[in-house]
């Protein structure tokens, strides 16, 4: 037997997946997250039932590629199948559309009215009894994100575990009626539902608010404002408390003990690195467990931490939606909506997550776009953190030049891709969110999630890449490919030919590449272009593994050939112009 | 007496009700807007959009629908009490 979880956008699917299944998916509150199928497992008493999580389709006419995923799935014909349609109580009318259409595919079917808690504070009042015996199957009210409810909701499923064809789900009997769907729909909604008229909240013409131009542009600017702020306050007061101490007083003692202990030789070469005047020196040595702890843990998941930390606040809160309509307009200008601005902000965290929701975007020029101005110019949080360390040193103007120059790209470019590919971009069509009060215990849950995810991925791959440069200066290749690459690392883009280190380990770890500049002791505008291109030039194997899967090849080369294209021509102009600038 | 006024979305005050009275699209938007509940006969009240462009929030049945400008101009709405200003 198994679950499907069907429903529109955004009612609580995966937030009752996650619950029922403990799994753990990601949840976001816009449209468009769950694009493919999610799979779990709910253990009950009697039975282990798999759940599948299907992406929201509002019809099961299929109006968008997520859509099309569940109309296939809904289609075929599977004979363990019972559906769960989970509804907004807050949005019945609109749900009860793909809940008529589903009664017509004659499968056992549950309906669970989630957002209880909602509607009850919003005066919206459901007469649930009349509704079962309308839609003729079971309807169970749920709190989906706090879990009230959802027992009777698993109870349910158990005894339909048990006896397939005696339990509770049916198969409705109503008849799907095409033409008068609405009229039919209208009647429902007169018998079962009840508006009770209340003022407006706060919350409400807050909500309102923050998407008008005025005060919204305000709001946008304060709230973006103080996020940045907060993530850098967080990070370096966790760096400051925490982690400089341990790695500065027990384990840099330890190691140099260690260091004595091993003496000369490639163990001490791989393992500490290279002493800078007798001393372990984190930024310089390069050994794994030097260089390569310190990088991870100390200097970017700090960043990591708070950056997710901020991000899934605004989230949660349903802000972002707001966000996008604000941005619509100037979106529009590179070729995409309001929307796209959700990738570009899951960017700064890292690259991956940032290109695969580029799916959310309705056509493949949007998402080409989308993807390309994502990889090129969005540094990600850990590639944040180790410019922050390195180009902090040169300054706050150092700073702004680099992340400003990186916009520029960023805007300049998506403006040329949206001339130079024709055709036009569909326009935002989207549900908005009410504000909600996040929940700390939620919060706290997904913070941790993706936080363990990124030591998962970014671990292994700093200490790969740690020992691969290791080996490249060791045999003399890091010296070789400067020589080669001269002409445009140096001519060019005025750096030393080392900077080819980093832009050979930017292949793996953008983060490292950063790191390997901090030997090289650049100036105030060799810091500026260094940073700017690594940023520009290439993805890192993670971001190209999921662009290849995203784009195929060809699309791929095409991204790829614009990010080094534009890489040489801004570092060279940037150099240019810094030169002039200090002289 | 009331006068009613025709006119788009697009082109309703922010703050004022109006009726649907028909999507001017092909199926495919029609359908699209129909899903998010905007259709013939229903109400909904304008919460914003400005007259030279951007998107258009809608407040229908409880909830908030924001959409672009050019998709605003395609539903035809009656504007009950009085003048449909821009």
């Amino acid at each position: 037997m198994r679950l499907l979880l069907v429903g529109n956008p955004n009612v609580g699917k995966s937030t009752l997946f996650n619950r029922i299944t403990g799994s753990h998916v990601i949840v976001s509150n816009y449209p468009g997250t769950t694009v493919e199928l999610a799979h779990g497992t709910l253990r009950t008493a009697n039975a282990r039932i798999e759940v599948v999580d299907l992406p929201g389709t509002y019809s099961i006419n299929p109006s968008s590629e997520a859509e099309e995923v569940t109309s296939s799935v809904l289609s075929h014909e599977s004979p363990g199948d019972v559906l769960v349609n989970v509804l907004d109580s807050t949005r019945l009318e609109r749900g009860l559309n793909l809940t008529l259409q589903l009664t017509a595919l004659r499968k056992p079917m549950i309906v669970a009215l989630n957002f209880w808690d909602e509607a009850q504070h919003t005066g919206v009042h459901i007469d649930v009894a009349t509704l079962e015996k309308i839609l003729g199957v079971p309807c169970i009210p749920i709190v989906a994100v706090s879990g009230e409810r959802t027992k009777t909701l698993v109870e349910s499923f158990d005894k339909a575990a048990i006896s397939p064809v005696q339990y509770k789900a049916a198969i409705s009997p109503v008849q799907y009626d095409e033409e008068n769907k609405w009229r039919k729909i209208g009647a429902m909604i007169q018998a079962v539902q009840q508006l009770t008229p209340r003022r407006h909240t706060f919350a409400e013409a807050f909500g309102d608010a923050s998407l008008r131009p005025f005060p919204g542009g305000l709001i946008a600017f304060t709230t973006l404002g103080g996020a940045i702020p907060a993530i850098w306050l967080i990070a370096e007061a966790l760096i400051r408390c925490v982690f400089d101490p341990f790695f500065i007083s027990l384990w840099m003692p330890w190691m140099s003990r260690f260091s004595t202990f091993l003496g000369d030789g490639w163990l001490h070469a791989l393992l500490i690195g290279e002493l800078t005047n007798g001393q372990i020196n984190y930024g310089e040595a390069f050994g794994l467990l030097t260089t390569g702890l310190y990088v991870p843990f100390a200097a970017v998941m700090p960043y990591v931490f708070s950056f997710y930390l901020v991000l899934t606040i605004l989230e949660d809160s349903g802000y972002l939606p707001r966000l996008a309509i604000l941005l619509d307009r100037v979106m529009h200008r590179v070729g995409l909506h309001g929307m796209g601005i959700v990738p570009m902000l899951l960017g700064f965290g890292c690259n991956v997550p940032g290109v695969l929701s580029s799916r959310m975007m309705e056509s493949k020029r949007e998402r080409f776009i989308c993807i390309t101005l994502t990889a090129l110019a969005i540094p990600c949080m850990a590639q944040t953190a180790m410019i922050l360390g390195l180009a902090g040193k040169q300054g706050l103007g150092a700073i702004v030049l680099i992340f400003g120059s990186l916009f520029i790209v960023w805007f300049v470019l998506g403006l040329i891709l949206n001339r130079a590919l024709g055709g036009e971009s569909p326009e935002i069509l989207m549900d908005v969110p009410p504000y909600r009060m996040p929940r700390v215990s939620i919060i706290l849950k997904k913070v941790w999630m993706r936080l363990f995810w990124f030591l998962r991925e970014a671990v292994p791959f700093v200490l790969g890449g740690v020992l691969i440069a290791n080996l490249l200066y060791t045999f003399g290749i890091i010296d070789f490919m400067g020589r080669a690459a001269g002409p445009v690392i140096a001519g060019l883009m005025g750096l030393p030919e080392e900077a080819v280190g980093g832009m050979l380990i930017g292949f793996l770890r953008k983060d490292l590449a950063v790191g390997m500049l901090i030997p090289l002791d650049l100036t105030f505008r060799q810091t500026v272009v260094a940073c700017v291109v690594l940023t520009l030039y290439f993805p890192c194997v993670a971001t190209f593994a999921v662009m290849l899967r995203e784009l195929g090849l060809t699309r791929l080369l095409m991204a790829v050939g614009i990010m080094v294209s534009t890489a040489i021509t801004v570092g060279a102009l940037l150099n240019l112009a810094l030169w002039f600038a200090v002289r | 007496m009331d006068i009613v006024r025709n006119t788009v979305l697009h082109h309703v005050g922010n703050g004022r009700t109006a009726t649907v009275l028909q999507v001017c699209g092909g199926r495919g938007i029609v359908g699209r807007l129909e899903a998010m509940g905007i259709r013939p006969g229903v109400t909904l009240s304008k919460i914003s959009g400005r007259p030279l462009g951007g998107p258009v929030v809608v407040q229908i049945n409880g909830s908030r629908i924001a959409m672009g400008f050019g998709m605003a101009g395609k539903v035809l709405v009656e504007v009950e009490d009085g003048e449909a200003s821009s």
